[in-house]
């Protein structure tokens, strides 16, 4: 099988030679890029399986590169970036932005997203079934099923549990669920969010206090995992 | 500091005018009700009185205003109660006197105390002065401690990996490793610490109210301590239906990250911190507690203070994680309690004023 290639867009060195190490022990082609514009460049003449982008950059800003890729690029770009739950993290993910890691960020954690993202973007739509865990979300028959056991959900629970489920292991902003769920106009309606969660959760998860399915990402949104 | 200052002075100039109004108020008003009762005090009197007022002001108000004052009271004192009154002329050479002694004394008592303040205020400024380049110092004394122990522990670990990798045993490797691992952690953790501190520095610190599940937010502190409290008992036990707040939890989350690894850096092996949760109407109440030695009474009012650290204290810490949570959960308008408990121990209690939602998704929708 032909080794994934990833696409680093990061200025500073150090990183781009750690993430190099990291990714070609792990069977990926690497690409390094130090300024947004090389990056761009690059992008489309490699066509990377996955792109690592610093949201920092010196040459031009990142949400601009992430803006010109998203033209015309349909893979998957994870951002890098030093802020935790800042606004900018979340105007990435809403304008394209597929995952994002903040540094300083575990390797194995970087690997699990890369991961998870190229496999979704590979996967052909309409898997009926989705199981992580425990759990078992059926989108054919509309049931969720923990431990084997059917769990009783409200319609609008259901319909948030699969929005999780096509979106495994992918955060999602605040915005985008209400917007999925709940439809526009409830964008700011975050308090139903939370009370929902927290309904799920009471629900699927083990303890609903320390989830392990349903994960905060604080300032951000949720990632189902 | 000098930030604190500044808008003082400028406020003070802004009232140049309200203290015109008041000194001239003033002296008119006593004149005024002596006028009516002179006869019974007889007229020398007032102008210890008058000059009383004008040595009040001169105590509180800038040298303008006070002169005005104290050229005002002159005159008024001249035409209202040295006889003949209601003219400016004076008719005893004794009179004559008085009323220029009035005058003199009047106008150097003014500048006097005017003086007076301003030499306070001189020494004031370079005492703060000092105070801010004594911080300063604190500030850069145990950062440079506190950065340079995990920077050695990192290159020195670094180094004997690279240097002697046959002389060590696999479990020394892995023991270097993780050496490296939690230096690179705290290092983290300080560098957070510090964009909190310049966050509050900046002044402007305006919290992003969201809703949030404060049991899941304590539980991922917990987890974010997990190897850090393998020597002591950490217990929470979550209470049930607990309503949902409006806070901002990237200042509260850092708070309650700041207490915890505290409780577990400074209390000894075996002691059992533990978490409370509960509310009033308005409050979302958070308390953390030890049963370690407690904090010596006196110094309970300032170990809040910025760059404060307990004398005698082991290493590890700048001074600033307590200030920090102190500002966060004031710009909650909120505040922090600290107190010791019985039969030993610490309890810091966070009360943080903020709208609840008890809000259930209903079965039927």
């Amino acid at each position: 099988m032909n080794r994934p290639e990833i696409l680093i867009i990061d200025d500073e060195p150090q990183i781009r030679r750690l993430l190099r190490i990291t990714l070609e022990s792990h069977e990926y082609k690497v690409t390094e890029a130090g300024t947004g514009q090389e990056g761009i460049t690059l992008a489309a003449t490699h066509a990377p399986e996955l792109i690592l982008l610093d949201i920092g950059l010196p040459d031009i800003h990142g949400q601009e590169v992430l803006h010109q890729l998203r033209q015309w690029y349909t893979k998957s770009i994870i951002i890098l970036s030093v802020i935790q739950g800042e606004a900018e993290l979340v105007q990435a993910l809403d304008n394209g932005a597929t995952d994002f890691l903040t540094k300083p960020f575990r390797t194995g954690e970087l690997l699990a997203r890369i991961r998870a993202s190229i496999r979704r973007h590979q996967q052909t739509d309409g898997n009926p079934i989705v199981r992580t865990g425990n759990l078992e979300i059926d989108f054919a028959a509309r049931v969720v099923k923990k431990d084997g056991e059917l769990v009783r959900l409200t319609s609008t629970e259901y319909n948030l549990m699969a929005l999780f489920a096509q979106n495994e292991g992918r955060v999602l902003t605040h915005q985008y669920i209400l917007k999925h769920v709940w439809g526009t106009g409830y964008q700011t309606e975050t308090q139903y969010l939370r009370v929902f969660v927290a309904q799920l959760r009471k629900k699927l998860e083990d303890d609903p206090h320390q989830p392990i399915h349903i994960l905060t990402e604080s300032g951000v949104g949720y990632r189902f995992c | 500091m000098s930030a604190m200052t500044y808008p003082l002075l400028g406020k003070r100039r802004g009232n140049l005018v309200l203290q015109f109004l008041i000194s001239f108020g003033l002296v008119l008003l006593v004149a005024l009700s002596f006028y009516f009762s002179v006869d019974l005090i007889g007229y020398k009197i007032v102008a210890l009185v008058l000059l009383m007022v004008v040595s009040l002001l001169a105590m509180v108000f800038d040298i303008v205003p006070v002169l005005s004052a104290a050229v005002l009271s002159a005159v008024l004192w001249n035409y209202l109660f040295i006889p003949p009154v209601h003219n400016f002329t004076i008719d005893t050479p004794e009179d004559l006197l008085l009323f220029m002694m009035y005058f003199v004394v009047a106008l150097v008592n003014a500048v006097l105390t005017s003086k007076i303040r301003k030499a306070e205020a001189k020494v004031r400024e370079r005492d703060e002065r000092a105070a801010s380049i004594r911080l300063y110092n604190t500030l850069l004394n145990s950062l440079s401690h506190e950065l340079r122990t995990p920077i050695s522990t990192i290159i020195g670990a670094v180094d004997t990996l690279k240097e002697s990798p046959s002389k060590l045993t696999a479990e020394q490797r892995t023991d270097l490793l993780t050496e490296i691992d939690i230096a690179g952690t705290r290092l983290n953790g300080q560098v957070e610490n510090l964009l909190n501190m310049s966050r509050l520095e900046s002044g402007f610190l305006q919290p992003k109210l969201d809703w949030c599940d404060i049991s899941e937010m304590i539980h991922t502190v917990i987890a974010a301590n997990k190897s850090a409290a393998h020597a002591h008992t950490l217990l929470f036990s979550p209470p049930e239906d607990f309503p949902i707040f409006k806070i901002d939890r990237g200042l509260i989350e850092p708070a309650l990250q700041n207490l915890i690894q505290n409780a577990l850096m400074y209390t000894p092996a075996g002691t059992t911190v533990r978490i409370g949760l509960s509310h009033s109407a308005h409050t979302c109440i958070i308390e953390i507690s030890d049963d370690g030695p407690g904090f010596p009474p006196e110094k309970l009012s300032q170990v809040f203070d910025k760059f404060y650290r307990l004398p005698n204290m082991p290493t590890g810490g700048t001074g600033l994680g307590l200030s920090i949570v102190k500002g966060f959960v004031e710009a909650h308008k909120g505040h922090v309690r600290l107190e010791n408990v019985k039969p030993h121990g610490a309890k810091f209690t966070l009360l943080i004023p903020a709208e609840s939602s008890l809000l259930k998704p209903t079965e039927d929708e």
